[in-house]
């Protein structure tokens, strides 16, 4: 058992880092033509090879963990964010060897090390499983989501490689603009992954006692209070003393740390964000434009295109299809307009509108672009805007 | 209607821009698709006459044409997202939490949210989803899902129908891809043909002329999903009636025989047993978890439950008459189906307080014998108790699912769950009488630590009700009550529905996929092979991945004098 877990942990963390390696690698071959002639130079090989060895090293961490757990790990935070880096991975591996384009592991894979470390940040026992997620569709219905979420997440990163090579960073624009701010959250992200990994590794700990649903629970802060929970009394003694409390209207489990964690990432974020822009001199886009400048737009572009078309379908099936099945085998309702069910829904307006814009009003190229990159914040606001803020049933974790 | 005669000799209908037989392009027609402004000509809906390009004088073309704009459908599609997305900020009416400070949502949403709340209130966004304006916007999409796809599929179905495999010059080299070769020989053309026969190919002749088409059928999936769709707004629809859909709730305390409401007397059910089962707090594998949780964590809730059906049903109380149906165990996601109806374990109550014994003692005397008992029967409740040493007992506040919160007193719910109560206590022969308050048994053992979710207090009956707060409110008192045991009811919660809408739904679902699929994944490809005196004109179109068809075009010329097509696609 014990035993099990452990070769799970480090096979998760073994995969992590060979993603890294594979991202280095993928960036060596930065200034290779080789693209357009729809093979990859050695070192393009290897990189894609790393990749799909670290995604089995995640394939086994899945497995073993599954083993020890006695049900899919798929059931709280932890499980689910890790999956979905997983499947995003899966999907980037289908993509390229559909369009041999090594660029886009250089922005995918980072990606899916952001959703990994991301994940680790929440508790990660194994949790035993309560009744109503105790049924065959909670695999069936979140790994179709996973999936379906992974391949439209590509879809992102073709929008985004698009977007820095065409978007003209000689004056500043709206546009420039735009993709700086986009930019920039990716760096609030990083920023929250590198300020967890820091207090972590001090294994820093605050508690604070405080009321939810009228009965009394501890939250364990991992990082100093900035944010107390809502009418929390701090009980560790010797550290630093919040500077004021989560609102009320932030609901759900622990809400007060998530909030927490959300102000240090905005900070660390930030001042990571200012750092580089010092160093840079130039917008982060323009800096990495010039990189980008073997990168062919029409074959980024129908990768785009390609991830919704395939990404769209498996998302219906397993957000909406999948999903209401099971709410109607358990509570005997398929649709209740729970927060996350209609966040779900509106993934799929959005995606149908990218689908009408593209095929029937020819928004290819840039616009078609912008909405992919319109379509993975609405994917994230689901995955932690609605857990974090909105109250649900599926606010676990 | 006017219509065109082509020279080709087919008569299209008002409108048309391409001719449907032989696609010559109608000249008057032409900036209908924008195809005066540019060498290619549009083929998305093969120049076929659209009634939305075509009419516009009356008030129905205009409605017409307004729902037919893929831009208008667009612009429903964002205000639904906008609208759904404002109905997620707070949480729904259905969903106030049962601890909140009033379920009444006009005291709900000021309350906890404040003035932000008043305003979402007022605006109804509470019930947002059911809001009169919200079902027509979702209507205007239905109306837009039917009008874009009859306006479009009728002209479009037609002219794949009627196309021809002789087609007009100017429809030809106005293709994306096209090429002229000169000298071909008739055994080139041969095998043209035969290597597309072998690629899949459809082949239509016609006076030496040919067109290879295939994955036709993948024209129409837009309009099969959209269908898939249509059926599942109608189906929402029909849901919304109650012989479609029935919707119920019953509690049934262990042992009791109850009618299932909703199914007009025809089943009843008897709950045998309520089961509730936790997770072992030393389980190798989940100890961490719980302890981190710091609670029981359960594992099943259960029912064990008989279903009878009742032989003739018009006969109210007919229960000599039941006839065992099975025995079912209802638990979360195995709910049991009987008869149409489906039974969802949906709550439970573990601590239902049926009866409650008291005891009277002198105050300052704890050692001493009672003075008298009386039991109150929670489901009998009387006004006072008259016991036989001459006390007498009234009941002036009964409040039978006792909580205290910020805004007082209060009882949760009429449920008899954590009843506490004001007695006024007549000893026997005084005028005089005193006041107490006695009652919170939940309270006090959520004090002691015991998470009365999920524990049975029944096996503490006689001795929990001692740690129950019994209050002087005056100081002044003589007497005290004291709770000295408590019978307690386990009872579970079902809901019953009976949903004939359900295949419904799962029909336009699985349209809906096929529908994506069968568009998305294949595409209408057509190769038109034109002889001409001195060789033969080469085109070719599909709907998307031009590369693809590129490919097949390549394979079927490989090794002929037939020249390679062209790509005359224009920038934008």
């Amino acid at each position: 058992m014990e035993s099990l877990l452990n070769t799970s942990s480090t096979m998760l963390f073994t995969a992590f880092i060979l993603y890294l390696v594979a991202t280095f690698f993928f960036g060596f071959t930065i200034k290779d033509k080789t693209n357009e002639h729809r093979k990859s130079g050695f070192i393009g090989k290897l990189a894609i090879t790393l990749t799909i060895i670290g995604f089995f090293a995640q394939l086994i961490y899945f497995i073993t963990r599954w083993m020890a757990s006695g049900h899919a790990p798929v059931s709280n935070m932890f499980e689910f964010v890790t999956f979905l880096g997983m499947c995003l991975v899966l999907a980037f591996i289908i993509i390229y060897f559909i369009y041999r384009i090594n660029i886009l592991g250089l922005f995918a894979l980072p990606i899916a090390m952001i959703f990994i470390a991301y994940a680790s940040v929440f508790p990660t026992e194994i949790a035993p499983l309560v009744p109503s997620l105790k049924s065959h569709w909670l695999y069936i219905h979140v790994t179709t989501v996973a999936l379906g979420s992974g391949i439209l997440f590509i879809s992102f990163v073709a929008g985004l490689i698009y977007l820095i090579h065409e978007v003209d960073q000689h004056e500043r624009t709206l546009r420039t603009v735009s993709l700086e701010v986009i930019l920039y959250i990716i760096f609030l992200l990083l920023g929250f992954i590198i300020i967890s990994t820091i207090y972590s590794s001090m294994n820093y700990n605050a508690s604070f006692e405080y009321e939810l649903n009228g009965k009394p629970v501890v939250a364990n802060y991992t990082l100093p209070a900035i944010a107390a929970p809502n009418d929390g009394t701090l009980v560790t003694e010797g550290v630093m003393e919040p500077w004021f409390e989560t609102p009320s209207w932030m609901q759900g489990a622990d809400a007060g740390r998530k909030f927490n964690s959300v102000i240090w990432s905005f900070f660390t974020g930030t001042l990571l964000y200012l750092l580089t822009r010092l160093v840079l001199r130039k917008r982060v886009g323009a800096a990495i434009q010039p990189l980008l400048k073997h990168v062919k737009p029409d074959l980024v572009d129908e990768i785009n295109y390609r991830s919704v078309a395939i990404g769209f379908p498996v998302f219906t099936l397993g957000g909406l299809i999948f999903a209401a099945i099971w709410a109607q085998e358990a509570w005997g309702r398929f649709w209740g307009w729970d927060p996350k069910e209609v966040w779900a829904l509106i993934t799929w307006f959005f995606y149908a509108a990218y689908l009408h814009l593209r095929l029937s009003r020819g928004w290819h190229g840039e616009k078609s672009a912008w909405l992919a990159v319109i379509g993975f914040g609405i994917i994230l606001f689901n995955l932690i805007v609605v857990n974090l803020v909105l109250a649900g049933l599926h606010s676990y974790a | 209607m006017k219509h065109i005669k082509c020279e080709c000799g087919h008569v299209n209908p008002e409108g048309t821009v391409l001719c449907e037989a032989c696609g010559k392009p109608i000249e008057v027609n032409q900036h209908i698709d924008g195809n005066d402004k540019k060498k290619l000509l549009n083929m998305r809906y093969e120049g076929s006459a659209r009634r939305s390009t075509t009419y516009n004088k009356t008030i129905i073309d205009k409605i017409w044409n307004f729902f037919s704009s893929v831009k208008v459908a667009v612009w429903l599609i964002i205000l639904a997202l906008i609208a759904s997305g404002i109905g997620t900020i707070l949480p729904l009416e259905q969903y106030i939490p049962a601890d909140a400070v009033s379920r009444d949502p006009a005291i709900f949403y000021p309350e906890t949210y404040g003035l932000f709340g008043q305003i979402y209130f007022q605006l109804g966004f509470h019930k947002l989803y059911s809001s009169w304006w919200y079902l027509i916007l979702i209507s205007l999409i239905g109306v837009s899902l039917v009008i874009c796809s009859i306006d479009r599929f009728v002209p479009l179905y037609r002219a794949l129908k009627r196309q021809k495999a002789k087609r007009h010059q100017s429809f030809l080299n106005r293709q994306r891809f096209y090429s002229e070769s000169e000298l071909v020989s008739q055994e080139d053309i041969d095998a043209v043909k035969a290597q597309l026969k072998k690629q899949r190919y459809r082949i239509m002749e016609e006076e030496g002329h040919f067109v290879a088409e295939k994955g036709r059928f993948s024209r129409w999936g837009p309009y099969v999903n959209h269908i898939g769709l249509i059926i599942i707004l109608i189906a929402a629809l029909l849901r919304t009636t109650s012989f479609f859909y029935i919707d119920d709730y019953v509690w049934v305390r262990e042992g009791e025989l109850t009618v299932v409401p909703g199914t007009e007397s025809e089943f009843y059910i008897e709950n045998n047993e309520f089961i509730l089962d936790t997770y072992d707090t030393e389980d190798e594998r989940f100890k961490d978890a719980i302890a981190k949780q710091g609670q029981i964590i359960p594992s099943n809730f259960q029912t064990n439950a008989t279903i009878y059906t009742a032989e003739n049903s018009d006969v109210i109380g007919a229960e000599e008459n039941l006839e065992e149906l099975g025995e079912y165990q209802i638990s979360m996601n195995k709910p049991a189906k009987f008869g149409g109806y489906t039974l969802y374990q949906q709550g439970y109550q573990l601590n239902e307080f049926s009866t409650m014994t008291f005891k009277i003692y002198e105050m300052n005397d704890s050692e001493a014998e009672s003075l008298g008992e009386f039991t109150i029967d929670l489901f009998n409740l009387q006004t006072e108790y008259v016991l036989d040493n001459g006390f007498k007992v009234e009941v002036v506040e009964y409040y039978p699912d006792y909580s205290l919160t910020e805004n007082g007193v209060r009882s949760k719910t009429n449920e008899s769950n954590n009843p506490a109560f004001v007695f006024n206590l007549f000893p026997p022969n005084s005028e005089a009488s005193e006041i107490s308050f006695v009652g919170d048994v939940i309270g006090s053992a959520e004090d002691l630590g015991i998470d009365t979710s999920v524990v049975d207090l029944q096996p503490m009956a006689n001795v929990i009700g001692a740690f129950a707060p019994s209050i002087d409110a005056t100081g002044e008192n003589e007497y005290r009550v004291l709770i000295d045991s408590i019978e307690f009811d386990r009872k579970s919660g079902l809901s019953i529905k009976r949903d004939y809408t359900l295949p419904l739904f799962g029909l336009g679902a699985i349209i809906f996929m096929i529908g994506v699929i069968q568009g998305m994944y294949w595409q209408h490809r057509r190769i038109w092979l034109h002889s001409k005196s001195n060789g033969i004109l080469l085109a070719a179109h599909t709907n998307k991945n031009w590369f693809g068809l590129k490919k097949d075009i390549e394979k079927a010329i490989e090794g002929t004098s037939v020249r390679m097509v062209e790509d005359q696609k224009e920038d934008d």
